[in-house]
């Protein structure tokens, strides 16, 4: 095909480029304008030589851009030229190993897309009925990748080989399947099977089977993507509560998976953001407001106002779905407080005497992924829990890490983040380091991702609180530079990462819990932060919390010591008081005397004080469950705020004391809880929004962040962004990363690039 | 003053301080006293300074916490407590009255122990300058079994033993300053341990052995699991916690596993022989609700994991300092 003017170059591509289409997409773009060559993949992406006329090579190389597949997410393009050859035609070559991988992105999972579900119902389809189907548009990736380059043999598909058709699609370059590599039909592929509570196999149709099960209010075991879920019928009251019980989960809510976006409708009041991202290739979990008729059982989500949705997203999910016609909770596939299952003989023996019956298949999972789950904020993303079709996509940041980091993340809803180059990976969400097995999930994760990323770490980013069990790994590790990185420092500079300012901001970060710099707990801070450090300019009056970690469990407990602190002993006649009559003295001595009582400015726990005086929650169940239902009861009519006064100085003060004085006295004469809600949310947004501006007179700094776990509350958020933009600041807020605890990792990690590039 | 909850870091200080400067191999295995080998035979050597508030609590007072500390450390090393020294420091204007209590009480221990106290020193300092009273007491004992005891015995298959219910030293000291204004009927658990020991070790095979003070039973196991490289599993279920302490735990927030004791000692022991070690322990009064508690596995090495009574496995650390909460 080269004429007498062609060229030859040499293209590199980088970024999310493996296992998206991404190699046959070159050959039809090649083919479109007449190039001759060939594209393979390696360990640093993608690498391509090209040859043709020069205006055909450079619509090409514009193409490798514009035109790229939909999960692709192109980085770089780099070009140089090369001798020409002459040939013809162009084809996919073997991938090259190399000994320095810095490119190649392995790339999320993806929910099934319409042409393979259109496959999945078509009778006369050699994939109909089939749980696997999948395409180069999408399915597994993240969750069954075990190295780099990503090829089939460096997945869990490698068990199965190919037949002759799947084999001819997987080789046509005009083929949906071309180089999808867990291609599969249901001659070649992984199969499905129901087993009963005994392990052994039910016999009949497994979806069938299983659906049989749900109907009759059984609790079923569904091997996913991620990991092994739970499920049962979302309208079965006593299932739920089976549910419950055998899980040891009280009264953390359930997500619900309906079988489209029209029967999802039916659950909750769907806002055309939250149904895009319900039905977008990463298909989290959305929390949106339900539906007072949607027909849920009240166990799944009490004291919630919002449900979690989510919509099918692997074929097997679709099949349920559509043979059942109902909605059914999907939950993951363990006891409270453990990691999700997802080794097939482990997943049997840890759910043993939880589920009733079990659907699996023989595909193995090589990286756990829980769901992820995403709430709406103004039109936008707000990730909450960023896990399953999101991990492993790479944070883009404007600045170089000058050496590979690794940031290990908070003790709750950990998660760590490798980073290199001008790249940062945030892992899927793995959970609370208390228990052995979620520690040891860490630590297999933190290999995982090196390994497929070819990151070895020189510079180790952890938590300054020293009990936290990832400071603890950061501080085994040998041969590297350690940096500890304060915990509202580390959020701050995560919403800075996601927006690749580089500060100086004001920023804002409410919390339950992080270590200051004083050695007090903090959660209620101002800090003026760049990357490199940060100064604490204000925070929220502090209190005891009696007990520690007891006070986190009790919130009554910080009732107690707001109380004790704002009225010393003549105590309103309120019923928190009278419901915790016997330990309430003893916890207000405990408070006094510093006996266990470390002061805190936590945003947090003065959301629990609120919620026990309002009478909404004494005692959690779960993490911020106080805070999430006095959310929740927040009277949207209400037009009221408490007043808290500013107390001026180096730092500044907020007089949070102010606003608990106040619920106290309208919840002592007997005003409801919603309106105490809603004039708490509102008084602490006033009083933020003019802590901030004061900061802001003093500094000149017209920026303010907005971060920490307090901010996934979209009340508060929506109220302190609204007052901030009316005093004109700039406010940055998260969106694609967490707020809370699973988004610090990343502010770890640049927090460390930006004192190592010193 | 975080140096003094027993964690890692007054371990850290120790290693960093003392152990640098005073360095010999009697020394560094920094167990709880120094075994010498006089020629004629071999003696175990231990010292501690004590400082307690209140002075005086149900069940002892800082007196016979110090001559039962230091009988407890030379008992826990295989020895028999022989000889005491006891120095004092007094703040000036301190009661004679209380001094003499004290002394009658230190005077009792001994002889419940069998031990003397040969020698003594005493120092009073300014007012202000030191908080009542502090003692320091030595011992010496004589090592009359052919035994080896330490982590480097410890190994894979061994039983974990707690002499008795844990955490009533502390508790109780806690309630006695007053602070909370409740009322408990519980004492500290302090008491001397060297016939419980003696009568484990004429038992069964004793790896090692060491008295549950400060820091409680979780800095020992952790020390354990640290020092010989295993790690020690525990049953939630089977810790000997008495209800009244469980309780208090509960509402101090506190984890009982943590809380120090005077009376009670962990001893890791050859696994086949663990229900006739708690038996051997059982006869005596003060170790008469010995249990064991858990096992020594091969690994993950240097970690102490708790089997809760909810199914899940906890990692039960090392204190770096005062307890502070860790949940966000
Ligand atoms: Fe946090
Ligand atoms: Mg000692
Ligand atoms: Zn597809
Ligand atoms: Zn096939």
């Amino acid at each position: 095909m080269s004429g007498t003017g062609a060229r030859r170059i040499r293209v590199r591509v980088e970024g999310l480029v493996q296992g998206v289409g991404f190699r046959p997409f070159v050959c039809g773009l090649a083919g479109a304008y007449g190039v001759s060559g060939f594209v393979g993949n390696d360990p640093g992406g993608v690498f391509i030589e090209a040859e043709g006329e020069p205006s055909a090579l450079d619509a090409f190389t514009a193409g490798l851009t514009a035109q790229a597949p939909p999960l692709a997410l192109v980085e770089r393009v780099s070009v140089e030229p090369a001798e020409p050859v002459g040939g013809s035609g162009f084809r996919i070559v073997a991938s090259r190993r190399g000994e320095q991988p810095d490119g190649a992105l392995v790339s999320p999972d993806a929910g099934t897309c319409a042409a393979c579900l259109r496959e999945l119902r078509d009778p006369g389809d050699r994939r109909h009925r089939y749980p696997f189907a999948n395409c180069t548009d999408c399915g597994p990736r993240f969750t069954i990748v075990t190295g780099v380059p990503y090829d089939r043999c460096a997945t869990t598909m490698a068990d199965f080989e190919m037949c002759a058709a799947c084999a001819l699609e997987y080789g046509d370059p005009g083929d949906r399947r071309f180089h999808a590599q867990p291609v599969c039909c249901p001659a070649c592929g992984p199969s499905l099977r129901a087993l009963g509570a005994d392990g052994l196999p039910a016999a009949g149709d497994p979806v069938e089977v299983a659906a049989g099960w749900l109907e009759a209010g059984r609790v079923v075991a569904i091997k996913g993507l991620g990991g092994y879920h739970l499920a049962v019928l979302a309208a079965d009251g006593a299932a739920v509560a089976a549910l419950r019980a055998r899980k040891r989960r009280e009264s953390r809510p359930f997500a619900v998976l309906a079988a489209d976006a029209a029967a999802a409708g039916t659950l909750v009041h769907l806002e055309p953001a939250a149904e895009r991202l319900l039905t977008g290739t990463s298909r989290p979990i959305v929390l949106a407001p339900r539906r007072r008729d949607a027909p849920v059982a009240g166990a799944v989500a009490p004291g919630a106002r919002d449900l979690g949705v989510m919509l099918p997203y692997t074929p097997l999910h679709h099949l349920l779905a559509e043979r059942l016609a109902v909605p059914y909770v999907l939950t993951s596939g363990n006891l409270t407080d453990e990691p999700i299952a997802y080794r097939d003989e482990e997943a049997l023996r840890r759910l043993a005497g939880v589920a009733d019956g079990f659907l699996v298949h023989d595909r193995r999972i090589e990286a756990p992924a829980d769901d992820s789950l995403v709430r709406v904020f103004r039109g936008r993303e707000l990730v909450v829990r960023r896990s399953r079709g999101y991990a492993p996509a790479p944070v883009g940041v404007p600045w170089r890490f000058p050496r590979p980091v690794l940031a290990c993340g908070a003790q709750l809803k950990n998660t760590f983040c490798v980073a290199r180059g001008n790249q940062a990976f945030l892992s899927q969400h793995i959970g609370d380091l208390e228990s052995y097995e979620t520690l040891r999930s860490f630590a297999e994760g933190v290999e995982h991702f090196c390994r497929i990323f070819g990151v070895r770490p020189a510079v180790v980013a952890h938590d300054l609180h020293p009990e936290y069990l990832s400071t603890a790994y950061a501080r085994d590790r040998e041969d590297v530079d350690l940096i500890a990185v304060q915990h509202h420092h580390a959020h701050i500079a995560s919403c800075l990462a996601e927006h690749g300012h580089g500060g100086p901001v004001i920023g804002v970060a409410f919390d339950g819990l992080g270590l200051g710099a004083d050695g007090t707990l903090w959660g209620g801070e101002l800090l003026v932060a760049d990357l490199v450090s940060f100064r604490r300019a204000g925070h929220l009056e502090a209190v005891p919390m009696p007990g520690g970690a007891a006070a986190v469990r009790q919130p009554w407990r910080m009732a107690a010591a707001w109380l004790d602190r704002i009225h010393g002993d003549a105590l309103p006649g309120l019923a928190v008081v009278g419901r915790h009559r016997e330990q309430w003295p003893a916890v207000v001595r405990m408070a006094r005397a510093g006996l266990n009582s470390p002061l805190t400015s936590s945003a947090g726990r003065l959301f629990d004080a609120v919620a026990a005086i309002a009478g909404v929650r004494d005692v959690i169940g779960y993490e911020g469950q106080a805070a999430a239902e006095l959310e929740a009861r927040v009277d949207p009519g209400e037009r009221g705020a408490y007043p808290a006064r500013l107390i001026e100085g180096e730092p500044l003060v907020i007089a949070a004391g102010d606003l608990v004085g106040a619920a106290a006295e309208d919840v002592a004469a007997g005003v409801d809880a919603g309106r105490v809600a809603a004039r708490f949310h509102r008084g602490l947004a006033a009083a933020v929004v003019r802590a901030v501006r004061v900061v802001g007179e003093g500094t000149g700094l017209r920026t303010a962040a907005l971060s920490g776990g307090v901010f996934q509350n979209t009340v508060l958020l929506e109220a302190v962004v609204s007052g901030l933009e009316r005093e004109r600041f700039q406010v940055l807020v998260h969106s694609r990363v967490p707020p809370g605890d699973g988004g610090i990792a990343l502010g770890q990690a640049v927090v460390a690039a930006a004192n190592d590039r010193r | 003053l975080a140096h003094g909850a027993g964690g890692k870091a007054s371990r850290t200080l120790i290693e960093a301080v003392f152990v640098d400067a005073f360095r010999n191999p009697a020394l560094q295995p920094l167990d709880d006293g120094a075994t010498l080998d006089l020629g004629t035979g071999r003696l175990v050597f231990t010292t501690d300074a004590y400082v307690v508030s209140p002075l005086f609590f149900p069940g002892g007072d800082i007196g016979d916490l110090a001559v039962n500390g230091t009988v407890n450390d030379l008992a826990v090393c295989g020895a028999r407590p022989m000889h005491l020294s006891a120095a004092f420091v007094l703040e000036e204007g301190f009661p004679i009255a209380d001094l003499r209590r004290i002394a009658a009480s230190m005077a009792a221990a001994a002889e419940r122990a069998g031990v003397r106290v040969v020698t003594g020193d005493t120092k009073v300092v300014q007012r202000g300058k030191a908080d009542g009273c502090y003692v320091t007491t030595a011992g010496i004992g004589a090592l009359e079994r052919p035994v080896a005891l330490g982590e480097s015995q410890v190994r894979p298959g061994d039983a974990v033993i707690v002499s008795g219910p844990i955490g009533e030293h502390g508790i109780a000291v806690m309630i006695a300053r007053g602070d909370l204004d409740i009322e408990a009927d519980l004492a500290s658990d302090t008491a001397p341990l060297h016939d419980a020991v003696a009568a484990l070790l004429d038992a069964v095979p004793v790896r090692m052995m060491r008295d549950a003070t400060r820091g409680g039973v979780a800095t020992v196991l952790n020390e354990v699991a640290r020092g010989a490289g295993v790690a020690v599993t525990v049953d939630e279920r089977a810790v000997p916690v008495r209800p009244i302490v469980t309780g208090a735990c509960e509402l101090l927030g506190l984890d009982p596993l943590y809380v120090a004791c005077e009376g009670r000692f962990v001893a890791v022991v050859d696994g086949d022989h663990a229900e006739a070690a708690v038996a051997a322990l059982r006869r005596h009064p003060v170790s008469e609700g010995a249990a064991v508690v858990g096992s020594i596995e091969p690994g993950p090495a240097g970690m102490v994991l708790l089997n809760t009574a909810f199914g899940g496995t906890r990692i039960v650390d090392l204190l770096v300092g005062d307890p502070l909460p860790r949940i966000c």
